[in-house]
């Protein structure tokens, strides 16, 4: 018997799936059970973690439903998945967080944007709000830059300690390696396989989204999405750098490494999140997760709404609603970075460690 | 789906799937009718693995070559000697081919990734399995045009002279219909999901049969086509049977119910006696002998009894082994008499001699002075907790089939070719296979044979 229903499912999958061992071609996952003969709840939260959902092991079974035998290791995993990210949430009081996590996400992006306007409007009259502010330092005349700075990096430390104290948890929960070496060398390995999302590919064809045929589709919108981030989280430590190590203040010109890794991430952010929400409608609900469609779709949703009000910021910083705008980005980021911890963020967390694992048990001790 | 076809595929599996690709890259149209619903679209295909197939050289998914001589050689020791050697040789070389004619279809190979299967030379592994490899042939079928139809029971066949002219089907919505079409390539399988049929041969033992495929295979077309004239091979009452869990479903359990521990321990029928040598030859070419030995047992069960050194030695399993502290506690659970029971686990013990086990070769542990004796890997079953699995015959395909050509055209009772009737895959694997088996042979012979029959069919078709 295992902690929950879901991973006493997803014991007598693996059970199952351990007796056959067709799909252990097909990505991580099966390999991975393969080192195994029994379970524990670290093992199953490994395995759930490892997998990227491409399908592919659904499609291909001979005994998914409606066979009595009733595999279907991507719904269950997701569950599974879902419900360990509670379990490892830091701090623990919070962990609840992600049974509502559509709806906190909500109202944190709402507290943290009108909490930006109403900081700006009180710290400053209403004419410096809606005015029109140009050259560099801008920003700043609507919120002191060491102010911004303060709260952002306050923001930001408690999601990284959140974040690492929660991927601690997991990682000593999944045990050591089974028969590699804890080494540095995985590391790179999982990062590679995490850049490519070696394993969302169903094998090689491509993800199983709303029926039989696959396509990369998903994958696409993961990379927009996924790099978007990057590039942006790139433009705020390359502006970081300039403001403290060259004195130089922001708003950069368009032309600009900042602006231009910014726009650049600014655009994936929208496009991507947009494809993935789409894919996410026409996916086949026997493989999906229907309980954490609210946390999946807030993230999707949080993400979108700090590229869009970026890219519009950017394009209309130089009128009247540069200040609104930039309100609107700064709560947007703001409650991007204290949900993290808890929602869909961390699934690329998780799935990282799992990656750098798997990569160290696909090594043989030396 | 329109009424006349150039070719008309009956059947939905590997050989069906081939036959209507190969018509169709001839420019026939094509029709498949599947008798079963979408899912359960392809009969045992569904269940298979991998392929055998001869190749000169190693490759990035095999490891050595596998020359014909050899696969001549291999199907002459299963099936002592039954089989068609023209028809055989010429598949073992159209085997070569097929191995990569069966990637241009869309099909995915897997480094074969090791695990408890020594297959890794002889034979291919479909990444993802027999169903993906459906998948795949399915998916570039429909690109290339092929019509498919589900749930497409055949009720009838009219056959003129040997001259197929058209098939009668009952669909749930359709109602009933008729197809007409140029060439017909019969692909439709074995009987061996049809119980009433086996106990013709089996009498009641057949009961007690479980089926590892699905329930679609009724072998209803072979015995409309032997009715209407065509001639038949095979012995009926061979089959391919292994030993599987008696706890498996009664159909398509698949490849999940096997069990491969046989040479660990040993194995006894429901009076506690052991009935075979366990160690005579190693897994997988003699697996197969189990479920025809089991089939000879009274009331069709035995009970694989090993002990609790050797349970990581052999795949996991999806049933849990039954265990007992003690061998009358195991006995007990099992419904065996303990007294038996203890007095057969004592006498093999003592005639195990001392030996240096090695289950990869056959090693020499074995018995002396018991019968049947236990030739290899024979070690003493004394350490507790004592395991068994139930077993019973767990049937995968039959060989009686229809007669054919080298050019997969059937042969008439006069032993004319038909004008236009072809066969492909299990159907008419007895030509090939008498009996015995050999790992992923069926599929060989499904692929090679339903790619000639269509090519044929298209060919007669334009002609």
């Amino acid at each position: 018997m295992h902690g929950t229903r879901i991973l006493d499912e997803a014991d007598r999958l693996m059970t199952v799936c351990n007796s056959c061992r067709y799909c252990e071609g097909l990505c991580a996952v099966f390999p991975a059970m393969e080192m195994r003969r029994a379970f524990s709840d670290g093992d199953l939260n490994y395995l759930a973690n490892l997998c990227h959902a491409c399908g592919a092991c659904y499609v291909d079974c001979q005994f998914s439903p409606p066979h009595e035998f009733n595999v279907n290791v991507p719904k269950t995993l997701a569950i599974a998945r879902a419900e360990s990210y509670a379990a490892y949430a830091w701090p623990r009081a919070l962990s609840g967080a992600f049974a509502r996590n559509g709806l906190v996400i909500s109202i944190m992006a709402a507290l943290s944007m009108a909490g930006f306007i109403l900081g700006f409007a009180a710290l400053n009259d209403r004419s410096v709000l809606f005015g029109v502010h140009t050259g560099p330092g801008a920003f700043y005349k609507l919120m002191p830059h060491d102010a911004m700075a303060a709260l952002f990096s306050t923001a930001f430390l408690y999601a990284a300690l959140a974040l690492v104290m929660s991927v601690r948890a997991f990682w000593r929960d999944i045990g050591p390696p089974i028969g590699g070496r804890a080494d540095g060398g995985p590391i790179f390995q999982a990062i590679r396989d995490a850049g490519e999302l070696r394993y969302l590919h169903g094998g090689g064809v491509g993800c199983y989204d709303e029926d039989d045929k696959p396509t990369d589709r998903r994958k696409f919108y993961h990379h927009l999405t996924f790099y978007g981030f990057l590039l942006c989280f790139a433009a705020t430590s390359v502006a970081t750098l300039y403001h403290y190590l060259l004195g130089r203040e922001a708003p950069y010109p368009w032309w600009d490494l900042p602006v231009v890794l910014g726009t650049l991430g600014g655009i994936g952010l929208i496009i991507g999140p947009v494809g993935l929400f789409a894919a996410k409608m026409r996916r086949d609900p026997a493989l999906l997760d229907e309980q954490r469609y609210g946390m999946d779709v807030g993230f999707i949703a949080m993400l979108f709404l700090t590229g869009t009000t970026g890219m519009l910021l950017l394009v209309l910083r130089d009128t009247a609603a540069m200040g609104p705008l930039l309100a609107l980005h700064l709560g947007a980021v703001f409650a991007l970075f204290v949900t993290m911890p808890y929602g869909k963020f961390v699934h690329g967390i998780y799935r990282f460690a799992a990656l750098v694992r798997y990569a160290q048990e696909r090594r043989t001790a030396a | 789906m329109g009424s006349k076809y150039d070719v008309l595929v009956i059947g939905g599996g590997n050989a069906a799937l081939c036959a209507a690709i190969a018509a169709r890259r001839g420019g026939a149209s094509v029709l498949v009718l599947e008798g079963a619903p979408k899912f359960y679209r392809g009969g045992n295909t569904r269940h298979t693995r991998n392929m055998r197939c001869a190749h000169d050289a190693a490759t990035e998914i095999l490891t050595g070559p596998y020359t014909e001589e050899e696969f001549w050689e291999d199907l002459l020791r299963v099936t002592g000697g039954q089989t068609d050697e023209v028809l055989a040789r010429h598949m073992i070389r159209e085997s070569k081919d097929i191995l990569n004619w069966i990637v241009e279809q869309g099909v995915r190979w897997q480094p074969s990734l090791g695990g408890t299967l020594s297959l890794g030379r002889t034979n291919s592994f479909f990444l993802g399995g027999g169903r993906a490899m459906l998948n795949a042939l399915y998916l570039t079928a429909e690109r290339l045009g092929v019509d498919v139809a589900y749930d497409a029971e055949v009720t009838d066949l009219v056959i003129e002279d040997g001259m197929f002219l058209a098939a009668r089907l009952k669909r749930p919505i359709e109602g009933e219909t008729e197809v007409r079409a140029t060439s017909l390539v019969a692909a439709a399988g074995g009987f061996e999901a049809n119980i009433e049929w086996l106990k013709q041969y089996w009498g009641d033992a057949a009961d007690n049969f479980l089926i590892r495929g699905t329930p679609y295979n009724r072998g209803s077309i072979l015995k409309m086509l032997l009715d209407k004239g065509v001639q038949e091979v095979g012995d009926p009452t061979q089959c391919h049977a292994v030993a599987i869990d008696a706890r498996a479903p009664k159909f398509d359990g698949g490849i999940i119910t096997r069990h491969d521990s046989v040479v660990f321990g040993i194995v006894v029928n429901k009076h506690a006696q052991r009935f075979y040598d366990e160690g005579e030859d190693i897994w997988p070419k003699r697996y197969a002998i189990w479920g025809r030995l089991v089939a000879a047992q009274p009331d069709q069960i035995a009970y694989i009894i090993f002990d609790s050194t050797v349970v990581t030695s052999f795949m996991p399993t999806l049933f849990p082994p039954i265990a007992g502290q003690t061998i009358a506690e195991l006995a007990g659970k099992l419904d065996l008499d303990p007294a038996a029971l203890e007095k057969t686990i004592t006498e093999f013990n003592a005639a195990v001699r001392p030996g240096t086990f090695d289950h990869t070769i056959l090693d020499d542990c074995m018995t002396e002075g018991i019968a049947p004796p236990k030739t290899h890997w024979a070690r003493r079953i004394e350490t507790p907790p004592y395991l068994a699995y139930p077993v019973r015959p767990g049937i995968t395909f039959t060989y009686l089939g229809t007669r054919v050509t080298k050019e997969a055209r059937m042969l008439m009772a006069d032993g004319k070719p038909s004008a236009n009737m072809f066969a492909a895959g299990e159907i008419m694997a007895g030509n090939v296979l008498g009996k015995g088996y050999a790992a992923g042979m069926g599929m060989t012979i499904g692929s090679v044979f339903g790619r000639i029959a269509g090519r044929e069919a298209a060919k007669h078709a334009r002609d």
